[in-house]
């Protein structure tokens, strides 16, 4: 056994165990804990199966903004759940929930081990088109050419599920700031952080997006960089969520989904099929549209986090 | 055993893990954790089927990666959305559990409602 599968194996046995933690930990706190744990070991996992874009969205949206996401519903949730007490599922209905979970991850397991052979596989189809994108990452060519539908629905997703979030609102609130108001100390470190790293969040985010079309990285990586970077100053009191009435706010959200899905219009006229880009003008267009989607992304995110409207828009 | 195969056990194994503590926790929060880790070995199963599909000098089939990657942004999108969901009944209702008849009774409805207008 070579020191690569010894390291492999210790990092699936890892997995594993962080996982079984997550899902067996009495503790709320301590299974979200054991979450982000988790993704962190889990964008390793991606590495060693040399996804390396998959790894970076796995680290940054998988393990990163969720962990924020649950962290924050944990701590609201939990001085309500100590009062109310909840009724745990008897020993019988443990064990045959057990039984039978176990039994679908044998089967899963067994048709890992039934996969055809050889593998089938898009990849050369892939590299042979790849310099009629003008991209150098396959990952990002089959996300931004081939398969740019997908992209263009998964745009439109998070601002629906941007919209699902804000109906939640109390009437009275509608239109108002998300969440509470942060407030900390002038010494505080975390206002330290939020006023040095900021500048340094931003510039690594926007270097993802711009290399994402040639190397590892992308507009959804490099977005969420920099709504965790407007996350962070808002943690530390420095700004405040704008009240989701703003016109402005809007206008960024559905910025890059519009330009895109008017890209992917014009695609009708000049080739003569949605989303197909002109010959030789594919990287421009391309870049143009991950320009306008990475503002997007980035603010849906950072508004998805911070959840439906709390506040009065003037409090 | 590669790499590929070992992970490709792993995932499913998350899967079983996810699936069980959907079923058994009785607080949605932890119902929300456990579906996460469900899709997680979803994607992962997916990833390894990807990385099998290694050919023309990359390191796995392009094609699985990026529809990998929608997941999990469509993946947090909706998690966002139930977190969301599980906030309004706690204000709504003051419970954290789908069960109604758990701990209060009916006339307890929408405390903090009233106690707001």
């Amino acid at each position: 056994m070579t020191i690569e599968s010894a390291l492999y194996i210790a990092l699936a046995v890892l997995v594993l165990a962080v996982a079984a933690w997550t899902i067996l930990a009495r503790d709320d706190y301590a299974a979200i804990v054991g979450f982000v744990t988790y993704g962190l070991l889990l964008s390793l996992v991606w590495v060693s199966l040399s996804s390396l874009d998959i790894a970076l969205t796995e680290a940054a949206i998988g393990g990163g903004v969720t962990g924020v996401l649950l962290l924050g519903a944990g701590a609201r949730l939990r001085s309500a759940q100590e009062s109310t007490g909840v009724e745990r599922p008897g020993i019988a209905q443990r064990v045959s929930a057990a039984a039978l979970c176990a039994l679908i991850s044998a089967g899963l397991a067994l048709t890992v081990f039934l996969l055809p052979e050889p593998a089938p596989t898009l990849a050369p189809s892939a590299a042979a088109n790849l310099a009629a994108t003008g991209m150098g990452n396959p990952v990002s060519a089959v996300l931004l050419a081939y398969r740019a539908l997908d992209t263009l629905l998964e745009s439109a997703v998070l601002p629906l599920a941007l919209i699902g979030v804000w109906s939640l609102a109390s009437d009275r609130f509608w239109g108002g700031r998300p969440g509470l108001q942060h407030r900390a100390d002038r010494e505080d470190v975390l206002v330290f952080l939020a006023q040095l790293l900021p500048p340094f969040g931003a510039l690594m985010g926007i270097y993802m997006v711009w290399i994402g079309t040639d190397h590892p990285g992308g507009k959804f990586q490099g977005g969420t960089i920099l709504a965790a970077m407007w996350i962070l100053t808002k943690m530390a009191g420095i700004t405040d969520t704008p009240p989701i009435s703003r016109r402005w706010l809007r206008i960024v959200l559905i910025a890059g989904p519009s330009v895109f899905l008017a890209i992917g219009l014009a695609g009708f006229a000049v080739p003569g099929t949605f989303l197909a880009y002109p010959a030789g003008f594919e990287k421009p267009i391309i870049l143009i549209i991950e320009a306008a989607m990475t503002p997007s992304i980035a603010a849906a995110l950072a508004l998805l986090l911070a959840g439906p409207p709390e506040r009065k828009p003037n409090g | 055993m590669n790499a590929a195969t070992l992970f490709g056990v792993c995932s499913a194994a998350l899967v079983g893990l996810g699936l069980y503590g959907l079923v058994i926790h009785p607080r949605p929060l932890r119902k929300i954790l456990a579906f996460n880790l469900l899709g997680s070995g979803v994607f992962l199963l997916f990833g390894v089927v990807a990385r099998r599909g290694a050919a023309a000098g990359m390191g796995g089939d392009p094609v699985p990666q990026a529809l990998v990657i929608t997941g999990i942004v469509v993946a947090f999108s909706a998690t966002a959305l139930a977190v969301a969901l599980l906030l309004r009944l706690l204000h709504e209702t003051g419970r954290t559990t789908l069960n109604a008849d758990a701990s209060k009774n009916p006339s307890n409805n929408r405390p903090r409602e009233s106690a707001n207008s």
